[in-house]
């Protein structure tokens, strides 16, 4: 075996023993999984059953920010944030979506659990901010109005 | 390699507000061409962003956010000249990272 074959091995096992001793989390090094169940659910009930949970409740420590009238359903700008202690996972959904679900996002210790983005929506519909806070499944929607249906179909 | 994104980081206090601005067209796969034909899903699925080495945000995106996505967030524990590096990562395998440095 020449030396840069005896390297990759040696760097391979150092990084397996380190991934099996809990010191690389593999969370740490590669992107979150993207769940297709989870991005094919129909409904925010069907959501929150793909992402492990079962029940939500409304909350007033979540917040989503959006228009009440989108011109143009293509790009409607939302923003979700949670003053609830311990959030980990928020979420933004648009109900009559062909697919709810529009992005999630792990938000790690040190990081404010507050986005902003754009999404598409089909019509005039209800948004959700869901979001996880120690364990608990947490939401808050409201109602978008659509004049321009922003998926080109 | 993807188009080059836009990503701006400033710090305010103790709080840096990240805004990124990436190209990419995110089809659905719903949308039909002129001939009729169904034109294929593609889009940013995966986006991750770090300060340093830390992950400070971790995304999936869906067909449903909007074309050229905008994302903002923001973060504690950055210092004016630190990198801030976003990667995403789209549905056919295409990625792009892009840095910035916080100021």
């Amino acid at each position: 075996m020449n030396q840069q074959r005896r390297n990759v091995m040696r760097i391979t096992a150092a990084l397996g023993a380190a991934f099996a001793a809990g010191i690389l989390h593999p969370r740490d090094v590669f992107a979150a999984e993207w769940n297709a169940a989870v991005f094919d659910a129909k409904s925010l009930a069907a959501a929150v059953k793909a992402l492990g949970g079962d029940k939500f409740d409304v909350s007033a420590d979540v917040a989503i920010i959006g228009p009440d009238i989108a011109e143009n359903g293509a790009v409607v700008p939302v923003s979700v944030s949670s003053k609830a202690p311990g959030t980990d996972f928020m979420a933004i959904l648009v109900d009559k979506n062909p697919s709810a679900m529009s992005a999630s996002f792990n938000i790690p210790p040190g990081t404010e659990p507050a986005v902003t983005t754009r999404v598409k929506m089909a019509s005039t519909s209800d948004v959700h901010a869901l979001c996880r806070a120690n364990g608990k499944w947490l939401v808050a929607s409201k109602e978008i109005k659509v004049t321009l249906g922003g998926c080109g179909g | 390699m993807g188009n080059p994104m836009r990503i701006r980081a400033s710090l305010t206090g103790d709080t840096v507000e990240v805004k990124v601005l990436m190209r990419h067209d995110m089809e659905t796969g719903l949308r039909k061409d002129a001939a009729g034909a169904l034109i294929p899903a593609l889009f940013i699925k995966n986006l991750v962003a770090k300060h340093k080495d830390k992950v400070v945000l971790d995304a999936n995106f869906g067909p449903s956010v909007s074309k050229d996505p905008f994302l903002s967030f923001k973060f504690k524990g950055g210092a004016a000249g630190d990198k801030v590096s976003i990667t995403w990562t789209d549905t056919a395998g295409d990625s792009r990272t892009d840095e910035a440095s916080i100021t």
